[in-house]
């Protein structure tokens, strides 16, 4: 019984299988060249490279926002690549949070219309019980007093810590960040990260974040270089960061 | 609230000038809808109901017998090609008792009254007028015509040497109540009565040549003794009348023609006019159509990423499609809700201008629920439909291209 907890526990909850991806029809480009990645619960992980070299276009396949040519993508134990749309859609709207980069939140709806809307789309809980729970994930991300706010009346911080409570609002396993402090000042992006390292601490959800910044970078668990479509390296920071 | 209904709504609100637009643009095509419709419609009804009252719905009459170009026997030759009408007596429908309580029992028929009709002359003094001389039963004339209704004078009692005449004929005549008149045939007869009272039937050629009489006066001067020249007949449905004479017709083997026969130009006017009204109405609502439709996708266009987030978090394409159809079908039912206010405005300004001298309505204009009810189905309707192209594009919408065009 213990055995299987824990075995259940450590059981990854994303494996790719030599994840190939192509663009185009007559002239193809590949963007993937054979991806092997396998996450497990609580992991912190952050996806470096340069640019162009496919981070964004594996976060989409782990994201289910697309398939890959070839290869296999498992999400919480299940087989992405062999469910149909309706399944894709099911798999992320309850095992997948996203954070964005730009246009992360619904500019027609407030902060905590935001945080909630995932629980909306998967429906089946009571609005107050949607409407707590949203506001207790806004308190978490020091945004409970701002609840009531449209994302143009937030800072650009504060949008991105809306983003992230709403990234957690069905206690997904899996959590998808391309590059959350793209577009914050370093001061900002420091906290907001900060936030993110202390969320996965205390939730044992996976984290995965495309990051530019070597600094950030290396306050994850792990490191995984991307180029050219290629795991270059993928380890604890201290190697992997500046490699 | 479902998701679909909760995010379609916030869209829209989110998009308050476009959706005011779409929404002003479907209103007024539903004002313009209900207008014509009530407008024409109004407009039928009245001169249909101008014509019936002074008409018959069916008129029974004997077969006209058939007039024979004649031939010469020896070579076989049309020597008189022109065919004439043989000449005009008055000629009575045979066993018509029994004609009468055939056509009262048919079914539709609601009322039936026999007449004695010919062409006489009415004199007074000098003046000589040529007239129509309808020798009547008055109860039953009375529940075809709104005779009692419309005496302006004296009484309706066309019975013994008494008759009643229309208001233009006696100004014509120069006669009032209790005046004699002279009526005389064209070979010589002739009887004088007395004005009873005086009609307006709403119709000048009739208040100017009715003259209504006895049953049997008018059989002694039309001399068809016992006989009579038709029987009027009135009928439930009166947009049945065709049908309904033609069975009528079948029965007692003789002439009976609908009032949408006998006035045929009538019928085939406010057939195209209604025609034309539909059609009208066919571009005005083809035009709210692309008016939505091209806001939509424009909205599509610029809620790509907000779409893209939807689906990101889980919404399935199905729901992304019914939040643009929604959209589109909640933008008809606001529509027709201002279109319908403002469309019923607009029939009472109208009515309200179109008054005769007296100001009694010209003509009235109805807004009926049935109307009202076709109106929202078809704004509806009209605003789900050209959002299907959109919300198509929507559903299609690739999540990962949407987020990735930030
Ligand atoms: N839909 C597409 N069609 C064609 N080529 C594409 C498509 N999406 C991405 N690419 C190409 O794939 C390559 C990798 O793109 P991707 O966005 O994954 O890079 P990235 O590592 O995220 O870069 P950055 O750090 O600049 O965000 C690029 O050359 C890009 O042009
Ligand atoms: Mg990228």
């Amino acid at each position: 019984m213990a055995d299987a907890t824990a075995a259940e526990r450590d059981a990854p909850v994303l494996v790719l299988e030599g994840v190939h991806k192509s663009y185009g029809t007559t002239v193809i480009t590949e963007v993937l060249r054979g991806i092997d990645l396998r996450v497990i619960p609580g992991e912190l992980t952050a996806v470096t490279g340069p640019s162009g070299s496919g981070k964004s276009t594996m976060l989409n396949l782990i994201g289910l926002l697309d398939r890959p040519t070839s290869g296999k993508v498992f999400v919480a134990g299940e087989e992405a690549t062999a469910l149909d749309d309706a399944g894709l859609t099911r798999l992320r709207g309850t095992k997948i949070g996203f954070v964005f980069q730009f246009h992360h939140l619904l500019p027609g709806f407030s902060a905590l219309e935001n945080v909630m809307m995932p629980m909306t789309i998967a429906s089946g809980r009571p609005r107050p019980w949607m409407h707590d729970k949203a506001l207790a994930l806004l308190d978490k991300v020091g945004l409970a007093d701002r609840a009531d706010a449209r994302p143009s009346e937030l800072s650009g911080g504060q949008q991105q810590r809306v983003a992230i409570a709403r990234a957690l609002a069905m206690d997904a396993p899996l959590i998808l960040a391309d590059e959350p402090t793209g577009n914050l000042d370093t001061e900002t992006a420091g906290r907001v990260f900060e936030l993110m390292r202390e969320l996965n601490r205390t939730t044992r959800q996976a984290f995965v974040v495309v990051t530019h910044d070597p600094r950030l970078a290396e306050r994850c668990d792990r490191v995984v270089r991307v180029v050219d479509g290629r795991i270059v390296s993928d380890g604890p920071p201290n190697g992997a960061a500046h490699g | 609230m479902p998701l679909e209904w909760y995010v379609a709504i916030r869209f829209l609100r989110e998009g308050r000038m476009q959706t005011l637009l779409i929404v002003a643009g479907a209103a007024i095509g539903v004002a313009v809808m209900l207008f014509l419709s009530a407008l024409m419609g109004g407009l039928a009804e009245s001169l249909i109901a101008q014509t019936l009252g002074t008409q018959a719905h069916i008129v029974v009459r004997p077969v006209v017998e058939a007039a024979r170009p004649q031939r010469t026997s020896t070579r076989d030759t049309l020597v008189m090609p022109r065919v004439e009408r043989t000449a005009q007596r008055v000629r009575s429908i045979v066993g018509w008792q029994q004609v009468m309580r055939d056509v009262e029992r048919a079914p539709g028929v609601v009322s039936v009254s026999p007449t004695v009709s010919g062409p006489v002359f009415a004199q007074r003094g000098d003046a000589s007028k040529s007239v129509i001389l309808l020798g009547i039963d008055p109860e039953r004339f009375a529940r075809i015509y709104p005779i009692r209704a419309r005496l302006r004078e004296g009484v309706y009692r066309p019975v013994g040497d008494s008759c009643v005449i229309g208001t233009e004929l006696a100004s014509d005549l120069g006669v009032s109540v209790g005046d004699k008149v002279r009526l005389s045939v064209v070979d010589g007869a002739s009887d004088v009565f007395t004005v009873a009272g005086l009609f307006d039937l709403g119709n000048r050629e009739v208040n100017r040549r009715w003259v209504l009489v006895s049953m049997r006066s008018a059989q002694t001067l039309l001399d068809l003794v016992g006989g009579v020249s038709a029987i009027d007949v009135t009928v439930d449905d009166v947009f049945a009348a065709t049908t309904i004479a033609e069975s009528l017709s079948a029965r007692t083997g003789l002439v009976a023609d609908s009032w949408m026969q006998t006035n045929a130009q009538l019928m085939v006017g406010l057939r195209s006019q209604s025609s034309s009204s539909n059609l009208i109405q066919v571009f005005v609502v083809l035009a709210v159509a692309m008016g939505i439709a091209s806001v939509l996708i424009v909205s599509v266009v610029q809620k790509g990423k907000e779409i893209g987030i939807l689906r990101a978090m889980g919404t399935s394409r199905r729901s992304v499609l019914v939040v643009f159809l929604l959209q589109g079908g909640i933008v008809g039912l606001l529509g027709s809700i201002v279109g319908v206010g403002l469309g019923m405005g607009l029939s009472v300004f109208f009515a309200s201008l179109a008054v005769a001298a007296d100001g009694s309505p010209l003509f009235p204009v109805h807004v009926s629920l049935a109307l009202i009810a076709r109106c929202t189905v078809v704004a509806v309707s009209t605003g789900l439909l050209s959002a299907v192209l959109p919300a198509r594009r929507a559903a299609r919408l690739d999540p990962a291209v949407a987020i990735r065009n930030g």
